[in-house]
């Protein structure tokens, strides 16, 4: 059984008017040197797989299908063994397709 | 002879009594609901998707009723050429699907946004718009929080090159001013079509708008357009 942790962000040159609303309320608390906030969805999923790169493409396919709208957000994972060192890490950040390093 | 219209309801829908009132009792053609789970359209000669929250707009709006099993017909009966009306949650359903360009994002102002405002008619070459001419401004309400339409830019010359902005929101003279859009949408853009021209989606609500005792019957003349399309 591997984890994987999803991100899912607007892509940076869209608006993120919810990241732009905390960041006038971090600095109306005085917080001034904070800047650049921008949300984002974090989905956690259990794959009953146990082979890496099946993981990998059943992760980059349910991002590409459901989890996120490549029109306008971007999305990375990092999957997990049960001990919870990070087998892999995907971004989708620098066009779709790229990976951005393996680890572990 | 009365047309056949078939209203698809998702778990979430809550504008399809709107629309089946409109086309049944104020239009008089036939309605049927078309529950999201069932796999035919039951012979409908055009397919609305109507506003609401389906699936509580969990993820995102309409990226879960995208994949209901109804939808794999409506994608078919789109692709053959049947019309098909998206208005609100249904406009946010089929950017999901594909069958429309662009996206749906959250409101500029983060506001959910709920009254009437003006629409400009771009184009009269569709078969949603035939009945109005350019120009033609239409009262419609709104009520939404994720009506924020983008498209990038080669996307966005498309539509313009090929005629398919079909409403722009505007100020009640016809003018398109950014304080007159309510949701940031990119160039006022309220609701679109597809290069085949057979798939309407928009944000503001023209069933909502079909009968003088609702506070405006501008937006009958959008689903007169269609029934007319289809004599």
């Amino acid at each position: 059984m591997l984890k994987a942790i999803v991100k899912v962000t607007l892509k940076e040159k869209i608006l993120d008017p919810q990241g732009k609303a905390i960041e006038h309320s971090l600095h109306n608390l005085g917080f001034l040197s904070l800047g650049g906030v921008r949300t984002g969805k974090n989905i956690e999923i259990s794959i009953d797989e146990n082979d890496l790169s099946t993981v990998e493409e059943l992760i980059k396919s349910a991002c590409a299908k459901l989890l996120a709208n490549q029109v306008t957000e971007d999305y990375e994972y990092q999957i997990f063994d049960d001990a919870g060192s990070t087998l892999s890490r995907f971004t989708s950040r620098h066009g779709v397709g790229s990976v951005s390093g393996h680890a572990g | 002879m009365a047309h056949k219209v078939g209203v698809v309801v998702f778990p979430g829908s809550n504008c399809d009594r709107d629309a089946f009132n409109a086309f049944g009792t104020v239009l008089n053609q036939r309605v049927e609901y078309l529950w999201h789970k069932d796999t035919s359209l039951d012979g409908a000669d055009i397919i609305v998707l109507p506003g609401g929250f389906s699936y509580g707009d969990y993820l995102r709006s309409g990226a879960i009723a995208r994949f209901s099993p109804i939808m794999n017909e409506v994608i078919r009966f789109a692709e053959q050429g049947g019309l098909v009306m998206g208005i609100c949650n249904g406009f946010q359903i089929l950017v999901e699907s594909g069958l429309l360009p662009g996206a749906l994002l959250r409101n500029s102002s983060l506001k959910f946004m709920c009254r009437q405002v003006y629409l400009r008619t771009e184009t009269s070459a569709t078969p949603f718009t035939s009945g109005l001419q350019v120009g033609d401004v239409l009262k419609v309400p709104i009520a939404h929080g994720d009506g924020n339409y983008y498209a990038d830019e080669s996307t966005l010359n498309r539509l313009q090159d090929n005629d398919q902005i079909v409403f722009r929101y505007s100020t009640s003279d016809g003018e398109i001013t950014p304080e007159s859009n309510p949701n940031g949408s990119i160039m006022n853009i309220a609701g679109i079509v597809n290069a085949k021209k057979n798939v309407l989606g928009m944000m503001p609500h023209p069933e909502r708008a079909s009968e003088k005792i609702l506070g405006s019957a501008s937006g009958l003349m959008v689903l007169k357009s269609v029934i007319e399309n289809l004599n």
